[in-house]
């Protein structure tokens, strides 16, 4: 039965968008009759939670939500809306998506959307403290000033109920339990690879909660992009996720592309592809390097940046950039390869592949590596799609789901390469998705570097951009995950709403499942084999 | 009598861009004359400081990873004499700020300039921390560290090459060199001031 046919046998009063993406738009009192209904549909359950987008339509404040089925791949938008600006009230989805808990915070951080139903209501990104709401059309940016004062982080979590009788009432959820030990870990930590913070619990030794606090590297990125023109926003994304550097960006150009009908060269797909490619490489190489320093190895870390270094020079020669590229533009990239890039290249796989065993050696088969790795720190399959855990940690718990499979884009159609899926979940596993996919990315590159057509790196596009009105988005398979772009726009040449999909929230998020029950000094070990970029979740 | 030259054994004085800076500071510095064997001892211990300059890293985004690149064999900055980096601000001499600084941010970072010990130093590594960078317009990012802390040796980039970083540590080491120890930047440490 088609997806439309579904909604609306549920719901008549349902209408369908179009222009772009697929969007159902439904009446708040029956929201979460539709949700629960698809997240249990017997054929096609849309049992992952891609994104939730908070959006301000001027007369209401609402929610895009975006689901896809981990069985046919499916996608569907749904959206719904409040009157209510005062006190908008939304049905909340946490009860059938896990990561709905952390995204509907997000919402009401932004928005002040409250989700009736989700046991923690806090701010997420901005401090307790703040004052109004960013991301809302009418917020006022200079109403809060500098404040120099601590933060002083709440210990209880609000809960909104609806009555029978149609009033709200609150209950309160304490974070920590009065025998817990609380330590803090971050935002000034060397192992958090950036200012995250944790609120650690402890039994003894023992795991018993943990409270991630983000926000200490939140920029604004999508409030910022809403007063920039669209080739101004590329500029931003590279900042995201600084190791998907090249893919974030694409992911935006790609959007843009498709909304604005620009048709992009076959060179220029190429080059992107290759560049993707070995950004991944370059970021599982830190990746390598991060894991085995933060647990006290030392020499690793030496192997993983000589290889890195290597990369980051080949990039450097072509895009100008050592970590941050600025390489993909509206309707291709920004210059020609360098005419030694494709020597480089291969010469740096042939090298790579003799040296890969070194890797091993040091670290893989090392007795403290597996045993602080194996079994340690478990995700099991139904949590991570619960999360929406995407990437190698999802990989690693046996869920597939390489967008690069299931939704191809670029030239990943044309190429053949594994997905490389574990069944184990711990932190071993995670370590190994990471290090096969290093040698399938070698494989995508061979197969695409003798072959790249001449041709135009760049189309010609109009100076100024207008973009159809509707909703785009586009998603690629970026160094940590999938990576997504939210794009509404309204016909103008600046975005109405642009938001990305974060990598890293739902394994931030997912932390305190993983690790209740491990031991304090494991938290490290499975954090950095999450691997996890901060400004890419705290945007 | 000629200027006291600070000597970098890598790079020679007239190769440093702004030295008319340095003179100045110099300047200032011996106003009130000097005393000779003061001074001697001075430059014994600046030769010690300046040479084993810890650094204590504030990383936030991009421009950390930029450093760890400094840290591994291609830049191998153990060469300048500067490859201590510490996590904690009891034992660096060098607030690094490497990454945006937002509203959330600012007052830690207060605290762990506080918390450092007297001689210290900030260096501001990247757009981000020098003006806000990329991210000016936005309502959560503080437009330069500078208005909290302040600031010795920017470091522009986004993020700034590895040479950049070098050239801006040296710096620091040049006016580490030149400064008066006794009766100058070992005073005693004022109480951190609360707002």
């Amino acid at each position: 039965m088609d997806i439309k046919d579904k909604i609306s046998k549920l719901v008549p009063e349902v209408e369908f968008k179009e222009q772009g993406d697929l969007i159902a738009v439904i009446p708040a009192a029956s929201f979460h009759q539709v949700a629960e209904a698809l997240r249990y549909d017997k054929e096609d359950a849309f049992d992952y939670l891609r994104d939730i987008v908070g959006m301000d339509w001027g007369e209401t404040l609402g929610a895009l939500y975006y689901l896809e089925s981990t069985t046919t791949h499916a996608r569907i938008a749904l959206r719904t809306e409040t009157a209510d600006r005062e006190n908008p009230l939304l049905p909340s989805v946490s009860d059938l998506w896990k990561t709905a808990i952390i995204k509907e915070r997000e919402a009401f951080d932004f928005f002040g959307i409250k989700f009736v139903g989700n046991p923690d209501m806090r701010r997420i990104f901005l401090r307790e403290d703040w004052v109004g709401y960013p991301f809302r059309k009418d917020y006022d940016e200079k109403s809060n000033d500098l404040n120099m004062t601590n933060e002083v982080n709440a210990d209880v979590t609000t809960e909104y109920i609806l009555n029978a009788d149609g009033t709200l009432s609150t209950e309160e959820h304490v974070v920590f339990q009065p025998e817990d030990f609380v330590i803090n870990v971050g935002p000034q930590h060397p192992s958090t690879h950036g200012a995250l913070r944790m609120r650690v619990g402890l039994d003894g030794e023992t795991v018993s909660r943990v409270d991630p606090v983000c926000g200490y590297i939140h920029r604004g990125i999508e409030k910022m992009n809403e007063s920039l023109t669209y080739p101004q926003t590329l500029a931003l994304t590279d900042r995201l996720d600084y190791l998907s550097a090249h893919q974030s960006r694409h992911a935006l150009c790609m959007c843009i592309e498709q909304a604005a009908g620009i048709e992009v060269s076959e060179r220029a797909k190429y080059i992107r592809t290759i560049m993707d490619e070995l950004q991944r490489i370059d970021s599982h190489l830190l990746f390598y390097s991060c894991l085995v320093l933060d647990m006290g190895g030392f020499t690793p870390f030496f192997y993983g940046f000589r290889e890195r270094e290597m990369i980051l020079q080949i990039m450097e020669e072509t895009t100008g950039g050592r970590l941050i590229q600025n390489y993909n533009m509206i309707g291709g990239v920004q210059a020609d390869l360098h005419p030694d890039f494709q020597k480089k290249v291969k010469e740096f796989i042939k090298h790579m592949r003799g040296i890969v065993h070194e890797y091993h050696e040091i670290f893989t088969g090392n007795v403290i590596a597996t045993t602080r790795l194996k079994g340690v720190g478990v995700l099991s399959r139904e949590d991570a799609i619960s999360f929406g855990a995407t990437g190698g940690t999802g990989r690693a718990s046996g869920w597939a789901n390489d967008v690069r499979k299931h939704h191809p884009y670029g030239l990943y159609d044309k190429v053949d390469f594994k997905e490389i899926v574990y069944t184990e979940g711990d932190s071993f596993a995670r370590y190994m998705v990471r290090m096969d996919e290093i040698m399938e990315s070698m494989k995508i590159i061979e197969q695409l570097i003798d072959n790249i057509p001449e041709g135009e790196y760049r189309v010609k596009t109009k100076p100024i951009i207008r973009i159809p009105e509707g909703n785009y988005s586009t998603s690629v398979e970026s160094s940590r995950g999938e990576f997504a772009v939210f794009l509404e726009s309204h016909g103008d040449k600046m975005p109405y709403r642009l938001h990305y999909r974060s990598t890293g929230l739902p394994l931030v998020h997912a932390l305190d499942t993983v690790c209740r029950g491990q031991k304090f000094a494991d938290l490290i070990a499975i954090g950095a084999s999450m691997d996890f970029v901060i400004p890419d979740i705290d945007r | 009598m000629g200027m006291k030259q600070p000597k970098i054994r890598s790079m020679k004085y007239e190769e440093f861009k702004n030295n008319d800076y340095l003179e100045s500071m110099v300047k200032e510095l011996q106003d009130n004359g000097v005393n000779v064997v003061v001074s001697k001892l001075d430059d014994l211990i600046n030769w010690g400081r300046s040479n084993s300059v810890w650094s204590f890293l504030l990383g936030t985004s991009c421009c950390a990873i930029e450093f760890m690149t400094l840290g591994a064999a291609r830049y191998d900055m153990a060469r300048f004499g500067f490859e201590v980096t510490r996590n904690s601000p009891r034992q660096g001499d060098v607030l690094l700020v490497l990454g945006t600084i937002t509203n959330k941010m600012a007052p830690l970072m207060k605290r762990l300039y506080d918390q450092l010990a007297e001689p210290k130093y900030v260096v501001a590594v990247g757009g981000c921390t020098i003006s806000g960078g990329p991210f000016k317009k936005s309502y959560h990012v503080v437009n330069g560290i500078d208005k909290i802390v302040p600031v010795d040796v920017y470091v522009p980039g986004c993020p700034p090459r590895p040479e950049a970083f070098y050239y801006g540590l040296m710096q620091l080491q040049r006016k580490m060199k030149l400064e008066h120890f006794f009766g100058g930047v070992n005073r005693k440490q004022p109480k951190p001031i609360d707002e």
